[in-house]
């Protein structure tokens, strides 16, 4: 369905984020991206949805590919119209709207007559949504925030959901919940589903196959079941070793490298 | 008290005309964020327009009304491509400045358009004023209050009600989220605008009718920063309270005052009135407040 050649992402012409990232999200699956805080996760989906444009990025090389057409470099209204939707890191909601207004310009793609049905598809999903329809979007609370970000996705009947770290700073119950309605939209309603992950425990148990993406590479890719049991992985982005729990920081960083690169 | 009555009553008629003025405000605030200072002038270039089609060509009023709506979408369509759209993004401040350079643009061009003297804009509405229990109330009053409420309750419901309109205000809330969910932002923009122009064109001949177009016309811009300040920059309902509120005040005020000072208390009054709910209430009194999450 999406196919990542090779593609570099560049900012105001001069700074290169990406280097070259390869990716497939085969249609029906859920395709995890996960990697540390600013290694280019954000950029990638931003590139695939056109914001990138928004801050003065641009696809340098490499391609974009949806449904057999070139889709780089577009502008974001054009990709959403193809029905590629990117929900956004820190649940960005219009706050000063209600729930159901939020909802009812999620469908702004949609004809009129689906809104109904999109409002009770999404209701469905997120009764909680439903309680509190008429109060300001600003005022609800983190996690279900992020079910408004990822009900009004789903109002525009999405081929492909980009999700970006919908567990950032939620609570482990809530992640837990939303984790549980995003494996429900793929396997009852076929949405296919890029989702983008610090939590890669969460990620690796969710998704079909995994991407492992580090300073604006891919370092690694694999069916989940296997990445899961990687060593490094285990390692780095589960923080489970044969010596028991490790941070992070405590590795030498060549070793890694050796590993991955070589 | 029936001199206190009938202040209040006038005041507040012409408060309904300010609340249509700042409609057009609140409209471009509300969709794009940006502060327009040139509200007034554009009332002022919609009277010119009115004036000239009734006045100089004759045109029968049903047209010269079309034409001078018609004639106001384009110049706000215009603006916005010309002015406005270039600067999407930059500091507001920016924003602020080409406005009030548009502002003084319009000042020049209306007269050296249309040329400087005092135009009538003649309605067919009787002069003889009626007297509604003791009180004193002219005809082209109670059709140009009937007139802006109206219009007021149009936007307001566009806005509240309409698919169109909610997008509208998403788009105001945040246009990153709103283009990622394939909603043209430009277009929306653009649609303000002309909305804007359309009020701008019927504030234009109700108060060209009232006050006569010159250049002076434009002055009832500056009612529009105590209205919307009252009301809150972004609320519709707020600018028709606002205006009620600024238009009672001042009208009271001056009935009482001006006698001992010669005049002008309306053109300080709004403001006194606007620096204190600005200390009271910083958001106006419809205004929202901005939610910080921490
Ligand atoms: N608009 C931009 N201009 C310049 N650099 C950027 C821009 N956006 C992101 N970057 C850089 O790209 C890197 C990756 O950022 P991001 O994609 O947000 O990472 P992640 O989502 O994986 O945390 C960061 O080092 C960041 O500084
Ligand atoms: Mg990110």
């Amino acid at each position: 369905m999406l196919t990542l050649v090779n593609m570099e992402v560049m900012f105001w012409g001069l700074i290169l984020v990406l280097k070259g990232i390869s990716l497939q999200v085969r249609t029906g699956s859920v395709t995890t991206l996960i990697g540390a805080n600013g290694a280019g996760k954000s950029t990638t989906l931003k590139a695939i949805s056109g914001l990138i444009k928004l801050e003065r990025g641009e696809v340098t090389r490499g391609s974009i590919e949806f449904d057999g057409q070139k889709i780089q470099n577009r502008y974001p209204e054009d990709i959403a119209r193809l029905g590629i939707v990117y929900v956004r890191e820190g649940r960005r909601i219009f706050d000063e709207l209600t729930p159901e207004e939020n909802l009812l310009v999620g469908s702004y793609l949609r004809p009129r007559g689906e809104v109904e049905e999109g409002l009770e598809r999404v209701y469905h999903y997120f009764p909680r949504l439903k309680e509190r329809r008429t109060i300001r979007a600003g005022y609800l609370s983190g996690g279900e925030q992020q079910m408004l970000a990822i009900g009004s996705a789903l109002m525009a009947k999405p081929k492909l959901l980009l999700l970006d770290e919908p567990s950032l700073g939620l609570a482990p119950l809530i992640v837990v919940e939303i984790f549980e309605i995003i494996r429900r939209l793929n396997q009852e309603e076929g949405v296919t589903i890029l989702l983008v992950e610090q939590n890669a425990r969460m990620a690796l148990g969710l998704a079909d196959y995994g991407y492992v993406m580090e300073n604006g590479k891919i370092v690694l890719d694999a069916p989940a079941e296997k990445l899961k049991e990687d060593e490094d992985v285990r390692e780095f982005y589960l923080g489970l070793s044969k010596a028991g729990r490790k941070s992070f920081q405590d590795v030498k960083s060549y070793r890694r490298r050796k590993r991955w690169l070589g | 008290m029936d001199f206190f009555l009938q202040l209040l009553v006038n005041g507040l008629m012409v408060g309904a005309l300010y609340a249509l003025v700042a409609l057009g405000f609140v409209l471009i605030y509300k969709a794009t964020d940006a502060i327009n200072f040139a509200q007034g002038e554009l009332v002022m270039i919609g009277g010119f327009i009115v004036a000239v089609l009734l006045g100089s060509y004759g045109f029968p009023l049903v047209v010269a009304v079309a034409g001078t709506i018609v004639a106001m979408i384009v110049l706000a369509f215009g603006v916005e491509r010309m002015i406005l759209r270039p600067l999407i993004g930059r500091p507001v401040i920016a924003v602020i400045m080409a406005t009030i350079g548009l502002a003084s643009i319009l000042k020049g061009i209306g007269p050296l358009l249309f040329r400087a003297e005092t135009k009538n804009v003649p309605l067919p509405i009787p002069d003889a004023p009626l007297f509604v229990s003791g009180l004193l109330i002219s005809p082209i009053q109670i059709v140009a209050v009937a007139i802006s409420l109206i219009f007021l309750a149009l936007f307001g419901s566009f806005f509240l009600r309409s698919r169109i309109g909610i997008a509208m205000r998403a788009v105001a809330d945040s246009q990153q989220v709103a283009m990622a969910m394939g909603i043209s932002v430009e277009r929306y923009f653009a649609l303000a605008w002309a909305m804007a122009g359309i009020v701008s064109a019927i504030g234009g001949i109700i108060w060209g009718n009232l006050l006569g177009v010159d250049v002076h016309l434009s002055l009832v811009g500056l009612k529009v920063f105590p209205v919307v300040i009252l009301g809150g920059l972004d609320s519709i309902l707020g600018a028709v309270v606002g205006g009620l509120i600024v238009g009672g005040v001042e009208s009271v005020a001056a009935g009482y005052i001006d006698p001992y000072v010669g005049g002008g208390t309306k053109d300080f009054i709004p403001y006194l009135l606007m620096i204190v709910i600005l200390m009271i209430r910083p958001y106006g009194l419809f205004g929202k407040e901005i939610i910080e999450r921490v």
